[in-house]
């Protein structure tokens, strides 16, 4: 952001985000209770799941998998890691510590790639376990300030999490969006989670402070929490970068702090808990071991990863050389490899292009057949079919499973002949000869009323493109 | 070694939620300057190069399969709980959001 | 009464369990008054128990290798349905929902839980007079202390109120309570026995071992409890080892090594003993000298860093929520502070404040950090050990059971566990035998240590001393 305001200071914002993810497992990261949103309160629970005196924790080898699936996605190195606790008190902490991964997470180092190229680092990637959740009721109306009491549901307590923390090298709220919609692109292609942010089970805070533009430097930051949607987390960064400027324009200081994003009121709010300093006395759970991954197993989950996003967006422009925004949407949707296997197909590319950007948005699309929907433009190409005409049947394809050939058949879409075009032009003509005197003056917008008539006449299956041919070389011949 | 004081005392005694008298701040003051004043030999030690031993055995890669086992009966484990409520643990208003 | 030979008269139909358990119940009225080791007995539970045992005897179905054997557990163990205190106000007398694996594997092999026994509370003590119900008393002068913390399991299977005991030993409180009451105590290696439903104190240092009356019932309880179990983490992946069968092989050509540094400040009627003992060693064909494990002086000072800082986090889950003792307040941390205020007993609200500070930030490196070291430096030096000999012997204690209220300095309380926590650092193998009696005619208790998985070796040795003990003056008493 740059705000040349009074002193003339170019502010550039600089942001990193902590993004927590509910790894995608059957069973809790340390016991075998059901990792399962929306069930009943307190029914996926076990002694370890409520801390219950004498119970261990068990590492599920599941969340170690899709963890190394992240971090191998994010080009992280897998790293011999321990697991700590986290002390702290608090209700929905059955231990009141939290196991998690500390000074020696499984994933080091790193980067992502936005779609517009840009590579935003990571600085790791650590194992830890979900907190249960309360419901605060009376008093406040649900809000923790002012109720008079809190009810206390563990079933999400020890859901396994993945902290995947960015480096500062975000620079804008679009940026910091298109990195966490990066990020969830390449949760979903892995199946390491359903990132789903309505439901909490992909969380992201921000970190975010200001410079002046083009120094390096680092200044102090705030950590934005409570960002429930990619569009509060665009709008919360855009409102605390701003109110870090209009602090040091006023020659202060913003205080290292947690901050509250409040989506209604659009701003944030300090965030000071109750008294002590946070001294989380962090230890090495000794009732865990060593996760050292072997190489095998490492290379073994490499082999496994899917086509990632940036790699999919990367193959689609070479296959088809559309455009880096056209291409990431289409990617987006999933519909890159029905693009690359039609194109492969001797699909026209841009007409391919043009189909998956435009007349594909329903459910089933992506599990069009490559070959059908190159022999589709094939027809269109050759002009068996009008766009609109291919428009419809390719509808029908993701609907039905036909072939193109069947279903223009079936609608009756055969190709009509030049002659049997020319004939309902005359007829056209015929009908409206006020408008034609006009079209022949070069009042050429009353064509559409020729047109009109044919695409009635034939109840859409005309060409428009090849009656406005027809149109215009009969005016030329009766001049 | 250091010597603990009564103010660290009471600092300590917060991060382990524990209210203690007077009475108590001066005890434990005594107490634990005792076992730290011990701790004096350990300081002395040189010990640039040795590793910690957090673990006696040494295990690693101890996982399980990501199966589904047995689960808690509710009602006999809320009805352990101090408070429960809609088949939830109960308890006073919370105060501050989680650290 | 010896567990080995209830369990084969049980099984062979010649004694029934429940006439069995009748007898130890009313050993019990006899004395449980007067010595306090028990929280809890279980009458009804275990004649229903021992009724099963019978039947399945009687049905011809095999009732486990230590059928109807009466056996008291630490009152730190989760038992399914029945209160699980820590000797603990803040407890509140706690149903677990679910057995620990000791328990699930002792009752599948036939064995009768009697009782939850007392202990300091939450394991922190040398003497179970730290319990919040009042302390259990040395069954051979009742104006002693049993030793601690698993003081209980002690005085019942001395006072002849168990057949057998589980115990937790942290840093010697199966050991030393063993050695105070004149019967055979067991710390296994490490991971020998699963941790699963054991209360946690230190989480690094607890294990799981037995109490008896005798060598031989001490490794068949073992035998039961030990072997791999996937509810913890920490649990050696091997079967449980086969100690019985060996416990005749004498140590003939062992190499056993009396440690210098913990003969040192021990009491000389205790001493004299250790040494007797190794003269009978001697005398059996091994081969015994003096080493020197200088990093055991250290141990102390460590393990009253480590354990504090463990148990320090363990104990942060009693907070008045979801189980045990709450004390209302206005808001959630309040209520926390004043349960925890109230529910803790002073010595564990010391542990607590210490293991908190030794991990309080601008702390960890100067004490937990350099504990963690020392530890290194004790394991080294216990291999270097181990590299020529087979065995360890030293004292169990430094005295002979020492009066109530004896130790209110805690240093000098701490001081009690010297010999045994070295091996709760390294995490290996140690055991205390009964060797004669001392100052005030008051049992002796010799300790031989093994490395990791070196329990056959141990228990050899153990039998050996057991043949040879002196057994003049008293100390039969409560030895059925």
């Amino acid at each position: 952001m740059s705000s040349p305001r009074d002193g003339g200071t170019d502010w550039e914002m600089v942001i990193g985000l902590e993004v927590h993810v509910e790894l995608h497992t059957r069973t809790k990261m340390f016991s075998s209770a059901p990792n399962n949103f929306g069930d009943e309160p307190n029914t996926n629970i076990t002694p370890t799941c409520l801390g219950l005196p004498g119970s261990l924790p068990v590492l599920n080898e599941r969340a170690v998998e899709l963890a190394i699936t992240m971090g191998l996605a994010l080009n992280s190195e897998i790293a011999p890691s321990v697991f700590h606790r986290k002390n702290y008190f608090y209700p929905d902490m059955p231990k009141d510590f939290q196991i998690s991964q500390y000074d020696q997470p499984i994933c080091v180092g790193g980067w992502l790639e936005l779609p517009q190229g840009k590579r935003i680092g990571i600085e790791r990637a650590h194992l830890e376990e979900d907190t249960g959740k309360s419901t605060h009721v009376g008093g406040g109306g649900g809000r923790i300030h002012g109720s008079d009491y809190s009810l206390v549901d563990y079933n999400r307590a020890g859901v396994p999490l993945l902290e995947i923390v960015s480096r500062p090298h975000m620079n804008s709220p679009d940026e910091a969006r298109a990195y966490a919609e990066e990020l969830r692109a390449i949760l979903l292609a892995t199946g390491v989670s359903d990132a789903r942010m309505e439901e909490g089970s992909m969380r992201v805070d921000a970190n975010v402070s200001v410079r002046p533009a083009g120094t390096d430097e680092l200044r102090t930051r705030c950590e934005i929490k409570n960002l429930n949607s990619f569009r509060s987390l665009g709008r919360a960064i855009a409102y605390e970068a701003q109110r870090h400027i209009d602090l040091y324009e006023h020659g202060e200081e913003p205080t290292q702090e947690t901050r509250h994003w409040a989506e209604d009121e659009g701003r944030t709010h300090t965030l000071r808990s109750k008294e002590e300093a946070n001294d989380y006395r962090y230890f090495p759970e000794p009732d865990l071991v060593l996760l050292n991954p072997s190489r095998e197993w490492v290379e073994d989950l490499r082999a496994r990863l899917p086509e990632l996003p940036a790699q999919r967006r990367a193959a689609l422009r070479e296959a088809t050389g559309g455009e880096a925004a056209d291409v990431a949407a289409i990617v987006a949707r999933g519909l890159d490899r029905l693009v690359r296997g039609a194109v492969a197909a001797g699909a026209d590319p841009g007409r391919a292009l043009t189909h998956a950007g435009h007349n594909l948005s329903m459910d089933g699309a992506a599990d069009l057949d490559p070959a059908a929907f190159a022999a589709l433009i094939g027809m269109e190409k050759a002009g068996d079919l009008t766009a609109t005409q291919a428009k419809t049947v390719l509808a029908e394809m993701v609907d039905t499973g036909e072939s193109p050939e069947d279903i223009a058949a079936r609608l009756g879409f055969e190709a009509m002949d030049t002659s049997a075009l020319e004939e309902m032009v005359e007829r056209a003509v015929a009908a409206n000869d006020a408008a034609w005197q006009k079209f022949c003056a070069g009042e050429d917008k009353v064509q559409g009323v020729f047109v009109g008539f044919v695409m009635k006449e034939t109840r859409g299956q005309a060409d428009g493109k090849a009656v406005s041919a027809i149109l215009r070389a009969r005016r030329e011949a009766s001049r | 070694m250091t010597a603990i004081t009564p103010e660290e005392v009471e600092h300590v005694a917060v991060l382990a939620r524990l209210r203690l008298s007077p009475e108590e701040v001066a005890h434990f003051t005594g107490h634990l300057g005792a076992i730290l004043e011990h701790a004096a030999d350990v300081e002395a030690l040189d010990l640039a190069d040795v590793p910690p031993t957090s673990h006696p055995v040494h295990l690693e890669n101890v996982m399980r399969p990501d199966r589904v086992g047995p689960t808690l009966d509710r009602d006999e484990v809320l009805a352990e709980a101090p408070a429960a409520q809609e088949n939830r643990f109960r308890v006073p208003p919370i105060l501050g959001v989680e650290p | 009464m010896s567990a080995v030979e209830i369990a084969a008269k049980v099984r062979s139909g010649e004694w029934s369990a429940v006439d069995v358990l009748e007898g130890h119940l009313e050993a019990i009225s006899a004395r449980e008054d007067e010595i306090h080791a028990f929280n809890l007995v279980m009458v009804e539970q275990a004649r229903r128990a021992a009724a099963a045992v019978d039947d399945a005897v009687a049905s011809g179905r095999d009732p486990g290798p230590l059928a109807g054997v009466p056996l008291a557990l630490k009152d730190n163990m989760c038992t399914h349905g029945v209160p699980t205190t820590c000797s603990s106000r803040i407890l509140d007398d706690w149903k677990p929902p679910y057995d620990a694996t000791v328990v699930t594997r002792a009752v599948e092999a036939g064995a009768v839980v009697i009782g939850k026994t007392n202990l300091d509370e939450f394991a922190m003590g040398s003497s179970t007079e730290h319990s919040a119900f009042g302390p259990t008393l040395n069954p051979h002068d009742t104006t002693r202390v049993p030793g601690g913390s698993s003081g209980g399991s002690a005085a019942a299977v001395a006072a002849g109120f168990s057949s057998l005991a589980l115990g937790s030993d942290t840093g010697g409180s199966i050991r030393q309570p063993a050695a105070l009451c004149g019967v055979v105590g067991v710390k296994p290696t490490y991971g020998l026995v699963s941790r699963y439903g054991l209360v946690a104190f230190a989480s690094s240092l607890d294990q799981i071992g037995p109490f008896a009356t005798s060598v031989a019932d001490a490794a068949l309880m073992l035998e039961v409890i030990a072997g791999h179990d996937p509810m913890d983490s920490t649990s050696i992946p091997r079967p449980s080892p086969d100690i019985s069968s060996h416990l005749d092989q004498g140590v003939e050509g062992m190499r056993i090594g009396l440690v210098t540094e913990l003969m040192e400040g021990i009491d000389p009627d205790v001493s004299a003993r250790v040494h007797q003992a190794a003269e009978a060693l001697t005398a059996a064909g091994a081969v015994v000298d003096e080493v020197s494990v200088p990093a055991t002086l250290y141990g102390l000072t460590a393990y009253y860093l480590i354990a504090p800082a463990e148990a320090s986090s363990n104990l942060a889950r009693f907070d008045g929520v979801r189980y045990g003792l709450r004390v209302d307040g206005p808001d959630t941390a309040e209520m926390m502070i004043r349960t925890r205020s109230a529910g803790f007993g002073d010595e564990v609200k010391a542990r607590i404040m210490l293991g908190t500070f030794a991990l309080s930030a601008g702390y960890y490196e100067a004490f937990y950090g350099k504990a963690q070291k020392v530890r290194t430096l004790v394991r080294r030096e216990f291999a270097a050990a181990y590299a020529d000999h087979d065995l360890l012997l030293s004292p169990t204690s430094p005295s002979v059971a020492f009066p109530l209220g004896a130790k209110a300095d805690p240093m000098s309380m701490y001081m009690c566990d010297v010999c045994t926590l070295p091996s709760n650092l390294s995490g290996e193998a140690a055991m205390s035998v009964p060797y004669g009696t001392g100052a005030h005619g008051l049992p002796v208790g010799v300790q031989v240590l093994a490395p990791a998985m070196g329990e056959v070796e141990m228990f050899r040795a153990a039998a050996v001393l057991e043949a040879a003990a002196p057994s003049d003056h008293d100390g039969e008493e409560g030895r059925s």
